[in-house]
């Protein structure tokens, strides 16, 4: 019991949380401006490196260098919907779709070309795990990680249902038509989701780059898990997002827990085909997701 | 650079530029003539390459067979393959509108990816196979065998041209083109909507099946890395975007464009000093990905744009209905 705490629950809400950072702002993205943003991956990547150079330029700690991140991939998630996503606005949605797989090439070769292809990492050396009562040795980013999910869906929280920019951006995503004839103004609206979303993108991308390494995929190889969160929590459902993303995080890693015989259940080479397979089986049955998101 | 040095680079790239031009004209079918968004273009070619390699490489003990059979049934066993492979993946998710199909493609491409690094016993992993054959082995020795080569893929590409021209211009293709410009009207006469996405989905999916078949045999060597996504469904995309969706020719255009400006870019990266050349395919990446936003914003109908058939009006024979 102690083992699956240790080993498999923790490492999967952490998972989860940085799943959820990311699937976050997909969905509230394709929530208002209606299209899935396959670039949201890369954003996460290009907010990794903008810390990772912080932390090098500063010496720094990776979570304190992160304001550099964020304030990067912002600029950046702003630019390319300036120059890029905004005059494809007026078009069927599928040109900024493939317009966006284009801006996660460009980002990715941007990474690849100021910062090299081989992996960083933050922090070298083995980190001490943190040992609780001699029985709970969780890693202290685990920990981090989690503790940021929690802080993050209260701050969206408290922004979504108090601010007068959170409350107009949930109008636009119920119903746009409506919102412009109110007078809201769409264009601010749309600043604002690509400001939390890039925000929300650059940490999960220092999370996942303290997990593992970083490298130019770190972001395009989490875009899947992320978009299946997105659609199991229902698109354009902020706290869906966050709760899709923390399920698929534990299916993933509870995936190859030994259930039934001392084997794992799925062999762990398969761990991020679980979430493919959920996304696949959703789309199918109940694309609306768990919190009845839209469907476009 | 010597001429003979010159004519092997140009067979290289119009063998390649051929292979491309068939992908092109199989996601033409798919997105062009249907409208269906295909992101999973490396899993079909994967597909298709592993089938034929598999049935037509020597005995080993490191994968599957081979079973030395003929490469032209490899090609139709790769066809088929992919083909239903395709199917499958349009009986789960062909109802799904644009930007959820392109999920579910690129997840399906990525699970058929993670199987093939993975089941060593099937595809030996990494490691790959070797002793593909080529079609025609053994009739001409050295570097002429690649001019043969070149004739055979450029063969299929014209017969897989004139298929898909037929295709356009049928009853069905028009029919075809009725659901991808205006899906409610299309139901509201009757047609079965889904069985004809799904069908146009098989055709393209399988037609990716040969380009990959194609390309394990002209490498004579298949490894996970030759279905590289970045390389196949982005790459292809970028040509029909460029060439012109819905327009046969320009797939083909767009395809041999494309892969010039992907070629040429990389003799240019070759006399670049040492350190930038390690860096120059990311360049080519960049441009590609700055060409693709060019095209999106101005040219938006490609090189060559859709130009749908008149109708044939035969007054000799109307007079009959007054």
């Amino acid at each position: 019991m102690i083992e699956f705490i240790n080993f498999y629950l923790v490492p999967g809400l952490a998972l989860g949380s940085i799943y959820a950072l990311g699937a976050i702002g997909i969905s509230m993205i394709f929530g208002i401006l209606r299209f899935a943003h396959f670039a949201h991956g890369d954003v996460m990547t290009l907010g990794a490196y903008a810390t990772l150079t912080a932390v090098w330029a500063l010496g720094l700690h990776p979570l304190l260098a992160l304001p550099v991140g964020i304030a990067f991939a912002i600029l950046a998630a702003l630019l390319v919907d300036r120059v890029f996503y905004k005059p494809l606005r007026e078009l069927p949605t599928i040109y900024t779709v493939i317009a966006s797989f284009g801006v996660a090439l460009i980002f990715r070769s941007s990474v690849q070309l100021i910062w090299g292809s081989q992996n960083e990492v933050f922090i070298r050396g083995v980190q001490k795990p943190l040992v609780v009562f001699d029985l709970f040795r969780v890693s202290l980013l685990h920990v981090e990680s989690i503790a940021i999910i929690v802080l993050s869906a209260i701050a969206l929280h408290y922004f979504l249902s108090r601010t007068r920019t959170g409350r107009s951006m949930r109008a636009v995503s119920d119903n746009p038509e409506l919102a412009r004839v109110a007078g809201l103004d769409t264009e601010k609206v749309v600043r604002s989701t690509w400001i939390i979303g890039a925000s929300l993108a650059a940490i999960a991308g220092v999370l996942a780059g303290l997990d593992t390494n970083i490298q130019p995929n770190l972001g395009w190889n989490l875009i899947l898990p992320m978009f299946a969160a997105a659609i199991l929590g229902g698109i354009g459902k902020p706290m869906g997002a966050l709760l899709g993303g923390m399920v698929i995080g534990l299916i993933e890693e509870l995936s190859s827990y030994p259930w039934i015989t001392d084997e794992p259940l799925i062999n762990p080479s398969y761990k991020t085909a679980t979430a493919f397979f959920i996304m696949v089986v959703l789309l199918i049955f109940r694309p609306q997701g768990l919190l009845r998101g839209r469907l476009f | 650079m010597d001429p003979i040095g010159l004519l092997f680079y140009l067979v290289a790239f119009l063998i390649f530029g051929g292979i491309y031009a068939i992908l092109c004209l199989a996601l033409n079918v798919q997105w062009g003539f249907g409208g269906l968004f295909n992101a999973g273009i490396a899993g079909f070619f994967a597909v298709g390459a592993y089938t034929s390699a598999l049935l037509t490489a020597q005995p080993s003990e490191t994968h599957v067979g081979g079973f030395e059979l003929p490469v032209p049934l490899g090609i139709l066993a790769a066809a088929m393959t992919a083909g239903i492979t395709g199917w499958a993946v349009a009986r789960i998710c062909i109802r799904l509108k644009s930007d959820y199909l392109a999920m579910a493609s690129i997840g399906i491409a990525e699970i058929l990816r993670m199987v093939i690094v993975n089941e060593d016993w099937l595809t030996n992993g990494s490691l790959g196979i070797t002793n593909i054959p080529r079609p025609f082995d053994g009739l001409v020795e050295g570097r002429a065998a690649d001019i043969l080569f070149l004739a055979v893929v450029w063969v299929i590409v014209a017969i897989i041209y004139i298929i898909c021209n037929r295709l356009y211009d049928s009853p069905w293709g028009r029919t075809l083109r009725a659901v991808r410009d205006n899906e409610d009207a299309a139901r509201a006469v009757g047609k079965d909507v889904d069985a004809f996405r799904l069908q146009t989905f098989v055709i393209g999916a399988a037609l990716m099946g040969v380009a990959g078949a194609l390309s394990a045999h002209y490498f004579r060597f298949l490894s996970p890395e030759a279905t590289e996504p970045l390389l196949i469904t982005f790459l292809v995309w970028v040509m029909l975007m460029a060439g012109g969706s819905g327009n046969n020719k320009g797939a083909i255009l767009g395809a041999l464009s494309v892969w010039a400006i992907w070629s040429m870019t990389e003799i240019f990266a070759n006399r670049l000093p040492a350190e930038l050349a390690t860096r120059s395919s990311y360049i080519r990446m960049l441009l590609i990905g700055l060409l693709l936003q060019f095209v999106l914003q101005k040219y938006r109908s490609g090189l060559l744009p859709e130009r749908s058939p008149g109708i044939i009006f035969d007054k000799e024979e109307d007079k009959t209905d007054g």
